[in-house]
């Protein structure tokens, strides 16, 4: 067996005329919690949803569990996915159903198993989340980290082996960004699986992750253990650990000179 | 100079007429691939009818009040309207004829198929649209469940199923209304208000074709409110327009086609 269940390989992607991966580079080994980091814009995002099937690389290749996700057919992609969970941004939970339906869903659609079997996995989830009292809430009834943490127990319903977050701490009080910290690691050892999380809060991914890669300008700028990239001297890891407001990321976007700017437009007056 | 401005003005009016024209016809495209990808995946909406069914709910059953009331005012205004002219020949007694024939070969469907549009369809395109906004699409996508089979093929099913059944109801509850203001207010004889109305009906030339009128409206409009949902940008104004679109362009493809059917229909 591979020791990497995901494999990025030379990938290139782009859309309306702007590249924004130029041959990238990622393997994410078993059992592991991988990071991907970067500015606003990179193209984080965008990597999962490559590694997911929902777009097509313009050159290069991406390997899940041995198998070219983009020259799956439509049975194959979805064959793929049901090793897959994805926790999205803002949980995307399905809003006409409760939460105990929400982590039943996948269950209901993809399995035979019987409603009083679904009904016991479905309060182990949210039990493992700690909401298996806020069972028969709706989505609209919780909060944002309560929400968060049902999309999770969505996510590994059907224990998957490769779990992806996407900016799983974005918008999160300090608390439910420890309780999400905590459970994304738990779980990922819990069910054996690799995660896949796209964050640019470096505390808490630092906190958990056992590799990271720094994505800038389309490439893989950096990469290594936490404890590598908090010592590392290249200024552009410097300057995201950090949080330096200046440095190769600049403040000021590229703008003509100012005085000439004010002057120009009162002479002009 | 004035020559060069001149050029580049009609270069960009051309080119702006050639890219709408170009989107209009990649959207259709796109919408009639929905449609077949739609009907393609529709074992689902059938294999677990109560998809379906929850989805006749919210758009026939809760279009119910609209349609019944607006009938009622439609039947009544058609007796005034219908009696004002016919008792200048000396024909009152063919109101019933009149109020039966209007309703249930041309406006039952139409105007039901209109109202359909402004209720029912701007509420699936309005869902459809957020849930796009919300990820819930993408959701289930990556959880390996197709959303055409699982959220826009029971919607389908459900606007061609309830469409003509309120076409029905509303051409019943005119005729009620037409009745109501004939007879008892007016004063038409009874008799020759149903009696007419019997003789002159014809249940293929005028009621079937009323419903195979309101079958087709059904698929229109309810195709039009899924792809305008699907193919909205996912955000706020996006489906505002998207909802905007789905109203106007089903009024005006429901108007299209009634007249397209109705002359092959006096043709056959």
């Amino acid at each position: 067996m591979n020791t990497n269940i995901v494999e990025i390989d030379n990938l290139s992607f782009g859309y309306k005329g702007r590249l924004l991966h130029k041959g990238i580079n990622m393997v994410f080994p078993r059992g592991k919690v991988v990071a991907i980091m970067g500015g606003s814009g990179s193209g984080k995002t965008t990597l999962l949803r490559l590694i997911g099937g929902q777009i097509k690389p313009s050159k290069g290749k991406v390997r899940v569990d041995g198998e070219v996700v983009h020259e799956q057919d439509r049975d194959g992609i979805y064959k793929l996915r049901r090793k897959m969970g994805m926790l999205f941004q803002h949980g995307a939970l399905f809003t006409d159903l409760s939460v105990f339906d929400n982590v039943a869903f996948p269950m209901r659609e993809l399995t035979n198993l019987p409603e009083s079997m679904i009904r016991d996995l479905v309060l182990m989830k949210l039990n493992a989340v700690g909401l298996r009292g806020a069972y028969n809430f709706m989505p609209t009834e919780l909060s944002g980290g309560m929400a968060r943490r049902v999309a999770l127990a969505r996510a590994v319903a059907l224990d998957p082996n490769i779990i992806m977050y996407d900016e799983p701490f974005a918008g999160l009080d300090p608390i439910s960004m420890g309780v999400i910290c905590d459970l994304i690691r738990s779980l990922n050892d819990a069910l054996g699986a690799t995660s896949i999380i796209v964050s640019h809060d470096v505390k808490e991914t630092f906190l958990i992750a056992d590799y990271v890669y720094f994505v800038a300008n389309g490439e893989v700028a950096a990469e290594g253990t936490p404890h590598d990239l908090m010592q590392s001297t290249l200024p552009f890891v410097h300057q995201f650990v950090h949080g330096e407001k200046d440095g190769p990321v600049p403040f000021h976007y590229p703008a003509s000179n100012y005085q000439a700017e004010l002057l120009g437009h009162k002479s002009a007056k | 100079m004035i020559k060069s401005k001149l050029l580049n003005s009609l270069t960009r009016t051309l080119s702006g007429i050639g890219y709408r024209m170009i989107e209009r016809i990649w959207r259709l495209g796109a919408g009639a691939r929905l449609f077949f990808l739609t009907i393609f995946y529709s074992g689902e909406s059938f294999k677990r009818f109560h998809l379906t069914l929850r989805e006749i709910y919210f758009t026939g059953v809760m279009s119910l009040l609209i349609i019944v009331v607006s009938a009622f005012f439609v039947g009544m205004v058609l007796a005034l309207q219908g009696y004002n002219t016919l008792q200048k020949y000396g024909s009152s007694e063919a109101i019933g004829v009149l109020v039966a024939l209007s309703l249930v070969r041309e406006l039952g469907p139409v105007v039901t198929a209109l109202l359909f549009a402004g209720r029912a369809g701007t509420a699936i395109t309005a869902e459809i649209g957020l849930m796009k906004t919300t990820e819930q699409l993408s959701a289930m996508e990556m959880m390996a469940v197709n959303p055409i089979a699982r959220v826009i093929a029971p919607r389908f099913w459900a606007g061609v199923i309830s469409m003509p059944i309120l076409a029905t109801l509303f051409s019943m509850v005119g005729i009620l209304g037409g009745y109501i203001v004939a007879v008892p207010l007016i004063g038409v004889d009874d008799g020759a208000f149903w009696s007419q109305m019997q003789a002159n009906v014809d249940f293929r030339l005028d009621i079937v074709n009323g419903l195979i009128k309101s079958l087709v409206f059904g698929v229109a409009c309810t195709m039009i409110a899924l792809f305008e949902g699907f193919d909205a940008p996912p955000t706020a104004e996006g489906v505002s327009r998207a909802t905007t679109r789905t109203v106007v362009i089903s009024s005006l493809t429901v108007l299209a086609l009634d007249f397209v059917l109705t002359s092959f229909m006096l043709v056959i």
